[in-house]
């Protein structure tokens, strides 16, 4: 059965089209990566399935149900985890305390006005954190850690809301490339166990056709092209336009490397 | 009503909106390349009048002619010009980095030293100023006569308006100012030239105040409560026209000049809540205002300012509660003057650490917080004076009186966030004290009411010492409670990341609304202890200035800290009782400490005491 579906969606900024009739769907378990271009509308397109935009026209559907311009706390709370091209996190909090009040906020206990917030959650908080590798670092300020490392907490957040969906925006970007592809592992391990859709943009083309399933090519907010990671790279016209030579290589290099 | 009253009330309309544009304008310029909003905006306009009504009739003496007349006219914009380039190279480029709430206090700091040197200089009588020649007459308007000065007045607004778009698209400077308000990084980029675009920057808004100072003289005497008048119209003018937007400056107070002159037709005693209104209403459907734009959110998070962890209580400060509660407690062995300071501090700080809950907990940077205090001493005082009832159901009503004004005024607030918001509180707060002040039959108006006393079991200072205590200091510890709480902590994260907030499934919107109505009910059970105490009510409970001590109290304190705020309070008030009635320049000395403070010591007596405990033994 379809986990997410997006049909049609629409996105005018002023005179420009951020994203022009992008319809595609996402089964349970799978992998999805939206590939682009800087400014191609993938940033655009997740805000408009997590509820941060609403689309000019088009629908989404989560599992059946419209969720089209809900707002992204209703979208949360029906199973979607997000995670930010630039991170989002609650700079004041340790690492703890961010996993642990996206439970609080997962458990609807937000509005306690005498429990004691910093002993909630603590084993669950301190299990997800375990799951991204960063037990280690759980009591320090969550702003004293390197960016790819936040991104890991990040992850931790999302996973929080027990998600059937998970959004990730460039959930690499500023890490180093052995990283990369551990996080990237990480994700698809997640995804296939717990049979969690993920849908995510990257521009590390090894990461994409090493993790993918299949794949979206978004140009000035069009979808280009789709398929699996064979058909994309095989596509002469996502040759020209976007992989070019090293996007091709990247996709050589993968090919050898499940081959 | 004919249709001659009619126009002749449009054209007095159009007179006040120019003058409010000229003068607007001035602090949206200022805005948009500091990004700072100038309390002292409205000290520049009332030093307008004040050098025009000294040096103009000067200049009549040579020659009673209209030349000489506006010739003074301009050299008093011109010398107040010269006193904001003083006020940016002394003060401003020292606060360009400095927190909002900092920012502005500091530019309050200067409204309050520059009041007490006007006095020195002027004394506290009005001063009329000279009518201006060739202007003195009437014109014949549709058989309606209406004066010529006036008439001119309608046409200084626009031209104003043109030479300001010739200033910006024709010369250098201009295209610098333009470029600065629209983006933000390109300041940086300017390098030695930044220095000079803003003090040139200063020097143009303080002029325009000035220009509009002066060219009331014919209308309005100078007078010493000139600036906070203006200063709150001015707010409301730029905050409805889009901050840093000079037409949109002039677009909101033609509306706000034409909704005065009808406004008082219907309403002749409600237009400022008028004005409030307009500026709610256009604030929930445009949040930037008519012509302004969002904010770019900041490329690099920033660690926000306010409590980062609340964590426990060390032993040496656990110590320090312990020896503060004892000598609260303590207090009546000594005289019943320190009995009624004390009783004093503790409602202040349970009004501050309220505020605190919202500033330094929730990011929400409330301008007039004294609203939902004086409301609820309001709301007590009232029931006692008027209902005859006795002060227990008073002080249940008080924190209810606070809360409903926190909850219908939040409903709005909370849509707005940084500048915004801190103007719309602000705004509200003026709303509330514009109502008591007209509503004599209720209020008393201007004198309050008196006859607000404990029942007779709570009649001596020391039982009600007693029961203020138990009180406040239990409801600081609930609110401390709540800080500490998911509640509390789903407040600081939203101010951390509103957007992360929303994506773990937080209704942000909804959590600052009902924080806000439970600083709203704290206030106002202050408020309701502090009329109590005092035996009386009056409008100043509501004031700017109140606005202001409490926010001095969370500067002194420390906003980081979630107990910083008492102990701010505490020295606030104490400092306040001891200095007062020593000197004749409290409002100097005020100003100069807040100055002092922003500058040198902005983490407060909490900080202070922080570094303390981290140093080595
Ligand atoms: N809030 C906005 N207002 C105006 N234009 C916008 C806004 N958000 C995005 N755009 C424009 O829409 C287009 C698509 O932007 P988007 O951020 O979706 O691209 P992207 O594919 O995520 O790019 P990148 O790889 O750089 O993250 C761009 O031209 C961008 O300038
Ligand atoms: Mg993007």
């Amino acid at each position: 059965m379809t986990l997410l579906a997006a049909e049609g969606l629409v996105k005018r900024f002023g005179g420009v089209v951020a994203a022009k009739d992008v319809s595609f769907a996402l089964d349970p378990g799978e992998m999805l990566a939206i590939i682009g271009p800087n400014g191609a509308g993938k940033t655009t397109t997740f805000n408009m399935v997590g509820g941060q935009l609403r689309p000019d026209a088009g629908r989404v559907t989560l599992a059946g149900q419209d969720i089209t311009g809900i707002p992204p706390r209703a979208v949360c709370r029906l199973g979607v985890g997000r995670t930010f091209q630039v991170a989002q996190t609650f700079l004041s909090f340790t690492v703890l305390g961010n996993v642990q009040m996206a439970l609080i906020a997962h458990h609807g206990q937000t509005r306690r006005l005498l429990a004691d917030a910093a002993a909630l959650h603590r084993d669950d908080a301190l299990a997800l954190l375990d799951r991204v590798g960063m037990a280690a670092q759980a009591a320090r300020p969550i702003g004293e850690l390197a960016y790819g490392d936040v991104k890991r907490v990040e992850l931790a957040i999302a996973l929080a809301a027990a998600p059937r969906l998970l959004l990730m925006d460039e959930p690499t970007a500023g890490m180093a490339p052995s990283e990369r592809s551990a996080l990237m592992a990480l994700v698809a391990g997640i995804a296939r166990t717990e049979r969690i859709g993920v849908l995510f943009t990257e521009h590390d083309m090894d990461a994409v056709f090493a993790h993918a399933d299949r794949i979206l090519v978004l140009v000035r907010g069009e979808i280009i092209a789709r398929g699996t990671p064979a058909e994309v790279r095989a596509d002469p016209e996502v040759q020209r336009v976007y992989l070019g030579h090293s996007g091709t290589r990247a996709a050589e290099r993968a090919k050898r490397a499940h081959g | 009503m004919e249709w001659e009253f009619l126009l002749v009330q449009a054209l007095s309309g159009l007179a006040s909106a120019s003058s409010l544009f000229v003068i607007a304008s001035g602090l949206t310029i200022v805005f948009g390349v500091t990004r700072i909003v100038n309390f002292a905006h409205g000290s520049f306009y009332m030093l307008g009048a004040y050098v025009a009504v000294t040096i103009v009739p000067w200049l009549l003496e040579f020659d009673r002619s209209p030349w000489l007349f506006f010739a003074g006219v301009l050299l008093s914009a011109l010398a107040v010009g010269a006193m904001g380039v003083v006020m940016e190279v002394l003060l401003l480029r020292r606060i360009y980095r400095v927190p909002e709430l900092f920012q502005l206090l500091a530019t309050f700091g200067v409204v309050l030293i520059v009041q007490d040197l006007v006095l020195l200089a002027w004394g506290p009588v009005d001063i009329p100023g000279p009518r201006a020649p060739g202007l003195r007459h009437g014109v014949d308007i549709a058989g309606q006569r209406f004066p010529a000065y006036e008439l001119f007045l309608i046409f200084v607004g626009p031209a104003v308006l043109g030479l300001l778009w010739l200033l910006m698209h024709r010369t250098r400077f201009g295209v610098l100012i333009r470029a600065a308000t629209q983006d933000r990084e390109m300041v940086g980029a300017l390098g030695v030239n930044q220095a000079m675009l803003f003090t040139g920057t200063l020097f143009l808004g303080a002029a325009l105040a000035g220009l509009g100072g002066a060219l009331q003289i014919p209308r309005v005497s100078a007078n010493p409560q000139m600036d906070l008048s203006i200063i709150t119209e001015a707010f409301v003018v730029t905050v409805i026209g889009g901050m840093g937007s000079v037409p949109g400056a002039f677009i909101a107070a033609v509306m706000i000049g034409l909704l005065q002159a009808f406004g008082v037709l219907v309403f002749p005693k409600i237009t400022l809540v008028l004005v409030f209104l307009l500026m709610a209403a256009v604030l929930v459907v445009k949040p930037w205002g008519l012509l302004g734009r969002p904010e770019a959110a900041a490329g690099r998070a920033v660690l926000p300012e306010g409590i980062l962890d609340p964590g426990r209580l060390d032993g040496l400060t656990r110590a320090l509660v312990v020896v503060a509660v004892a000598a609260v407690l303590a207090l009546p062995l000594l005289d019943a003057y320190a009995v009624k300071v004390g009783t004093e501090v503790l409602i202040l700080a349970l009004a501050a650490f309220s505020l605190n809950f919202l500033v330094g907990n929730g990011g929400i940077v409330s301008f007039g917080h004294a609203a939902y205090f004086g409301l609820g001493a309001y709301g007590a005082g009232l029931l006692v004076v008027k209902a005859g009832l006795p002060m227990e159901p008073a002080l249940v009503a008080a924190p209810i009186a606070g809360g409903l004004a926190a909850a219908l005024f939040g409903f709005f607030v909370v849509r707005l966030s940084g500048i915004y918001l801190a103007m719309l509180t602000l705004a509200f707060a003026q709303i509330a004290y514009a109502v008591v002040f007209q509503w004599v039959d209720v209020t008393g108006g201007d004198n309050g009411l008196v006859g607000v006393w404990p029942s007779r079991w709570a009649a001596s200072r020391e039982v009600y010492h007693y029961m203020v205590a138990a009180v406040t200091i239990a409801a600081i510890v609930l609110l401390r409670r709540v800080i500490h709480a998911p509640f509390g902590a789903t407040l600081r994260a939203a101010r951390d990341s509103a957007q992360r907030a929303d994506a773990i499934g937080v209704d942000v919107r909804m959590h600052r609304w009902l924080g806000f109505i439970l600083a709203g009910a704290a206030a106002g059970l202050a408020g309701g202890l502090y009329a109590f105490s005092k035996g009386s009510i009056d409008p100043t409970l509501l004031g700017i200035p109140m606005s202001v001590d409490f926010l001095s109290m969370l500067l002194l304190g420390g906003i980081q800290s979630v107990l910083g705020p008492v102990a701010g309070a505490a020295a606030f008030h104490a400092l306040k009782d001891f200095f007062l009635p020593l000197t004749d320049h409290w409002r100097l000395f005020m100003g100069l400490s807040i100055i002092a403070m922003v500058l040198l010591f902005p983490r407060g007596l909490a900080g202070a005491w922080a570094s303390l405990r981290r140093r080595p033994a």
